[in-house]
């Protein structure tokens, strides 16, 4: 699908470019650098104006990203049961600091703000997979079942 | 072939403890002892640590079995074919304390409901709210809300009559309910349960608002981290629109109502109404500076009534039951109940709904059991990560606005993050900056600057850099943030770093000489 087919639905939708943006993203993985001209072009703005609009949010990444993506909450309700350990204990294990991608493009390791499983801290979510009561092995253990079901 | 029926979440913390793997087990083992197993995927009760928690009915009760994982499916299944007992039962689950002792004015349905049924939710009582708000004109509609002392669930705890009255009073043809699903707190997740277990009382509080104050159109603002959330409020809507409950011709009433779900893209700051508004335009989700207020010009510029889920959710039980009913709950003039939200280091976590007035304390040690690590509670925040913290010396304050108010902290969306005594509030001082640096949404100086300085300022002091010099400077930069800030992210990022220094100075290397001298 080009990225004009993918945008033109939204066009004229509430909060339309968000969910644009959104649906390129599902199907590329991220936001190829077009994006910026061809949604202006399609919702009749200012490529600044989408520019700000992807630069906004944590969501829009402006690069390809690790096939499977880790995202370790980091708020406070998981740093009261060790979260910050877990945080660093994970980018030990996989030699990655939050927010980078590993060279092979298998992981990303990246924080996140809240998934609202304060009650069974730590948590984190490793692809779609939401894990609760996290320790390196439960997360190492979802990074594996998420590879071998690439394959 | 013998007829079961299971009762499993799909709540995120159910499915992130192993819920899915283990519906997968019982319908693999039900199968090879080809069982007729019917499972039916609820909410949460709330027991979280409890989760995955299994219930099954027998002679009109749920018997739950709890903690269970995919290597109990087999045992588990000989346990209900036979006497009952097996070493994961609960007993009735309805029995528990936990639940038994709660007040489920708006998670009265949650754990039981099939979530996406709306023939399921008029057999527990739904709908009778909307039904009597059918019934009554806009103003009668606005008033009960008023009479009920129903106050903004989302932090602010603004009377929701008022902002009702507002909306129902322009003048114009196209006005907008808003949901802010945007719950991002730390330590808050009732928005969560309510749109995953019991979505259909959020969809009947938004369409008495549409009917309450004209508007026939409704958004549900939904943060991207709850994807468990989002399926199922689809599918509810989707089957109240086959039931009749929304579209062109609301149950048979000639009113119109209708709601989209709209996907945020990971932003703090869209929790703050006018942010969220702009994000929703699908803009950048900077703030907008009030006046003009939301309910006179929001959304497109048009009057838009603007409710947390939960506040919401509180409606039809005001209107089913009356304000009366409603109002004699709580104390002073936080009327209601409020579902609490216990979290962090804590042994028994979970959503507990209790009128305002229980204290901090029982909600700590009582209901929530004290840590989960076996150490002393050191340290409770209140009211997501712009919340004070507070030491067990204070724990006897009741939970309610004014009271909390009155001590430098709020109830805010009703989470409590529980810290046992190995937490450093210098380094929670240090992170509150550093989340507002992060989310801040930098169109006002103070919250985008001070937020920088406040974590530079903080690794002064714990440097030992000119400590009293810095501390000065820290609370200077506080007050200017407070003063200054155009919404409460910048405005109350100092909470809980000025509650950390007052209540724990110990941690910022203050002596106690300089603490008499303040």
């Amino acid at each position: 699908m080009t990225l004009a087919s993918i945008l033109e639905p939204y066009v004229g939708k509430t909060g339309g470019l968000i969910s644009a943006l959104h649906a390129v993203q599902k199907a590329h993985g991220f936001l190829p650098p077009e994006t910026e001209a061809e949604a202006a072009d399609a919702f009749n703005l200012s490529r600044a104006e989408v520019k700000g609009v992807i630069s906004f949010y944590h969501d829009f990444k402006r690069a390809p990203q690790g096939k499977t993506v880790v995202r370790v909450c980091a708020a406070e309700a998981c740093q009261a049961v060790g979260g910050r350990e877990l945080a660093a204990e994970l980018e030990k294990k996989f030699a990655l600091k939050m927010g980078e991608t590993s060279a092979s493009k298998d992981l990303t390791l990246e924080p996140v703000y809240c998934l609202g499983l304060c009650s069974c801290a730590p948590s984190a979510m490793v692809g779609e997979k939401l894990v609760a009561r996290a320790n390196a092995d439960k997360i190492v253990k979802a990074v594996e079942k998420t590879k071998k079901e690439r394959v | 072939m013998a007829a079961l029926t299971l009762y499993l979440p799909l709540d995120s913390a159910a499915v992130a403890l192993g819920a899915d793997e283990l519906g997968e087990a019982l319908a693999a083992e039900s199968a090879k002892r080809k069982l007729d197993l019917t499972i039916v995927r609820t909410g949460s009760r709330g027991m979280h640590w409890l989760e995955p928690l299994v219930e099954i009915e027998k002679n009109g009760a749920r018997i739950g079995y709890g903690s269970v994982d995919e290597s109990d499916a087999a045992s588990l299944l000989d346990a209900i074919a036979g006497d009952g007992k097996h070493k994961k039962s609960l007993g009735p689950v309805e029995e528990i304390p936990f639940l038994k002792n709660q007040t489920r004015l708006i998670f009265g349905r949650c754990g039981i409901v099939d979530p996406v049924s709306a023939a399921d939710y008029e057999k527990h009582g739904g709908f009778a709210g909307l039904g009597k708000a059918l019934t009554m004109d806009s103003a009668a509609i606005c008033e009960e809300v008023m009479q009920s002392g129903l106050r903004g669930r989302g932090g602010a705890g603004f009377p929701a009559g008022i902002k009702w009255k507002t909306v129902a009073g322009a003048p114009v043809d196209q006005k907008y309910i808003v949901v802010n699903a945007d719950e991002g707190d730390s330590g808050t997740f009732a928005d969560r349960m309510i749109m995953e277990g019991d979505p259909f009382t959020l969809i009947e509080g938004m369409t008495i608002a549409g009917v309450a104050v004209g508007a026939t159109k409704g958004y549900i603002y939904l943060r991207s981290e709850y994807p468990v959330a989002a399926r199922v409020l689809n599918e509810a809507l989707a089957d109240a629109r086959k039931a009749g409950a929304l579209g062109a011709n609301v149950r048979g009433s000639g009113k119109a109502f209708d709601i989209e779900v709209f996907i945020g893209a990971g932003a703090y700051i869209c929790g703050e109404e006018t942010s969220l508004l702009n994000s929703l335009e699908g803009k950048r989700g900077e703030v907008r500076a009030k006046p003009p207020l939301p309910a006179l010009e929001g959304l497109f510029g048009k009057p838009t009534l603007v409710h947390n889920v939960i506040s919401l959710c509180s409606v039809p039980a005001i209107l089913e039951k009356g304000a009366a009913f409603y109002r004699d709950y709580g104390m002073g003039k936080s009327t209601g109940t409020m579902p609490f939200q216990i979290a962090g280091n804590v042994k028994h976590g979970g959503l507990y709904e209790t009128a305002f007035g229980v204290t901090l304390g029982q909600l700590v040690n009582e209901i929530g059991g004290g840590s989960a690590s076996g150490r002393p509670v050191r340290a409770a925040q209140i009211g997501g990560p712009l919340g004070a913290y507070l030491p067990p010396r204070l724990f006897d304050l009741k939970m309610d606005y004014e009271t909390m108010a009155a001590n430098g902290a709020g109830v805010g969306h009703g989470g409590i993050v529980i810290y046992d005594d190995s937490v450093n509030l210098l380094e929670q001082a240090r992170y509150a900056f550093e989340f507002c640096v992060e989310e801040s949404c930098g169109k006002c100086t103070p919250c985008r600057i001070g937020s920088v300085r406040g974590v530079e300022t903080v690794d002064r002091i714990k440097d030992g850099v000119e400590r009293e010099h810095n501390l000065k400077v820290l609370s200077d930069l506080c007050e200017l943030m407070v003063d200054g800030s155009l919404c409460a992210m910048g405005g109350m990022t100092p909470i809980p770093v000025q509650s950390a220094v007052k209540h724990f100075p110990e941690d910022f290397g203050i002596k106690p000489a300089l603490k008499a001298a303040e």
